[in-house]
């Protein structure tokens, strides 16, 4: 299934893209939740980076992210996932601390 | 057998709407369309049909609840008339896309300026190409019959396509004429329950009409096309099975006289009638004439027509302009359906009736005599002319 969406969206690596007889009936999606698969973090230039010195575990970054992929971490700190990161920057705008900085992505 | 019952066309339409036992209506009511809004929720309203009327504030509404519902499983229905299908045409290409076999019966009006509620084709040629089956129709029963064909056709698990049905405004709407209605076991016969192929459902969950990137956009339209197409045996099949039910027979191209003639007219929706009655009389003085009503608009019937039309010359009648273009859009399609065949038929097109303008008999013959006398000897490919047009020079 999971090898299906990714050929669904064109995202796969194989470039093994669906024919149009392979689609369902009005290109219905049958394997729901999958978006989970989709990695929009392709889609960065920047990447947010922390600075876990000058973080004071306030959250805003984790409230503020469009794209809930700020987590938490078990021991408190915030760290970005990068599979679904975006490199928007709002995180390193919102926090009060100016503990994340946009690096360019190599 | 069913019983015959004279009753104004529009009325007819929105009773075999529920003798179809439609589960959703959804419309905003627009002239001419308006009676068949108007009926459909009194018998809701009354509770003579176990059906949810949800009065939207407009047709792009109309058509979006219709889409929901018809995604969650329901047998729905709307109709609406020129401006109100310009308002919901985002969304007419939406139904198609999603496959989803929504009924639509479009009441044919022009479009404005000048503002004008009277028949022509305008509206139905703006929707030419949404991936809809077209069907226009020429009288009440036809209307009525066409109800049952099109949820039959549209929700054929081999379709699963939205089906649009042509009449004309005033001229067909709001005619009082007899129907002969089917009983419920010819309903029952004919037209099974619907069984969506997905449907939207908390226990089985789908996603209806998602995003696709530029890799996978072609093929879905490609597939869509596909199924357009592919939607021809069921249609016949369904003319079949109706004749075998009610006795009528419907074809995708209706003919008169086509045989034995040398110049055919070609029509679509009400003209046709009137059409006959002009043939009859230059048949009568000897010419030698017949008439097609073009009843399958999409998807469009090559073979017949191609067939039908093989050494002969055509004088088609268009009820809209392609300002700038080639004539009318039905000549436009009738000259491209004709392309790269050998000899192909000459084609002089009028363009006349527009906003309900009588096209009387008397007409029709003065047409032919115009385009025997003048045009098929000098056709050119642009060959059209605004029949009845008052001009200076």
């Amino acid at each position: 299934m999971k090898q299906r969406y990714l050929r669904e969206v064109g995202m796969n690596s194989t470039k093994e893209f669906l024919a149009w007889q392979e689609l369902d009936v009005g290109n219905v999606v049958v394997n729901p939740g999958n978006s989970r698969e989709y990695k929009t973090g392709d889609w960065r230039s920047q990447r947010p980076v922390w600075d876990f010195e000058k973080c004071i575990l306030c959250g805003m970054c984790y409230a503020f992210c469009p794209d809930a992929a700020v987590k938490e971490r078990a021991d408190g700190y915030y760290e970005a996932d990068y599979f679904y990161c975006k490199g928007c920057g709002i995180c390193a705008e919102e926090c009060p601390k100016k503990a994340i900085t946009m690096v360019e992505e190599g | 057998m069913g019983t015959r019952r004279g009753l104004e066309v529009s009325i007819a339409a929105a009773e075999a709407v529920a003798m179809a036992d439609v589960d959703v209506v959804a419309a905003y009511p627009i002239t001419p369309q308006t009676h068949i809004v108007e009926h459909l929720a009194e018998l809701v309203n009354n509770g003579e049909l176990d059906a949810e009327f949800i009065p939207v504030e407009s047709e792009h509404s109309a058509l979006s609840v219709c889409i929901g519902a018809s995604a969650a499983g329901a047998r729905t229905f709307t109709c609406t008339s020129a401006q109100g299908l310009a308002l919901m045409n985002e969304i007419v290409y939406i139904a198609s896309s999603m496959r989803l076999p929504i009924v639509m019966i479009l009441a044919n009006r022009s479009l404005s300026a000048p503002l004008s509620i009277w028949n022509d084709h305008t509206d139905a040629m703006s929707v030419r190409d949404t991936g809809w089956i077209q069907v226009f129709t020429q009288n009440g029963q036809e209307v009525f019959d066409h109800v049952f064909f099109a949820y039959r056709v549209a929700e054929d698990p081999k379709v699963s396509c939205p089906v649009m049905l042509h009449m004309d405004g005033f001229i067909v709407t709001h005619v009082i004429e007899p129907v002969e209605f089917w009983d419920k076991e010819q309903v029952k016969q004919y037209l099974p329950p619907f069984k969506p192929l997905f449907r939207l459902d908390p226990d089985v969950p789908v996603t209806m009409g998602a995003f696709a990137m530029p890799h996978l956009y072609t093929e879905a339209k490609v597939a869509q096309d596909i199924a357009l197409r592919d939607s021809m045996p069921v249609i016949l099949s369904a003319w079949d099975e109706m004749e075998k039910v009610v006795g009528r027979r419907y074809h995708p191209i209706e003919t008169y006289h086509t045989d034995d003639s040398e110049i055919l007219f070609v029509v679509q929706g009400s003209f046709a009638e009137t059409l006959q009655m002009a043939v009859d009389e230059l048949r009568a003085k000897g010419e030698a004439v017949g008439s097609m009503m073009l009843r399958l608009w999409r998807p469009f019937p090559f073979e017949e027509f191609r067939t039908h039309t093989k050494g002969k010359k055509l004088i088609v009648i268009d009820r809209a302009i392609s300002f700038g273009g080639q004539g009318g859009p039905l000549a436009i399609e009738l000259r491209s359906a004709l392309y790269g065949v050998d000899k192909a038929p000459p084609i002089m097109d009028y363009i006349c009736g527009l906003a309900s303008r009588d096209v009387t008999v008397e007409d029709f013959m003065k047409m032919y005599e115009m385009a025997k006398s003048r045009f098929f000897r000098s056709i050119t490919q642009e060959g059209f002319e605004f029949y009845g047009a008052r001009s200076l020079g």
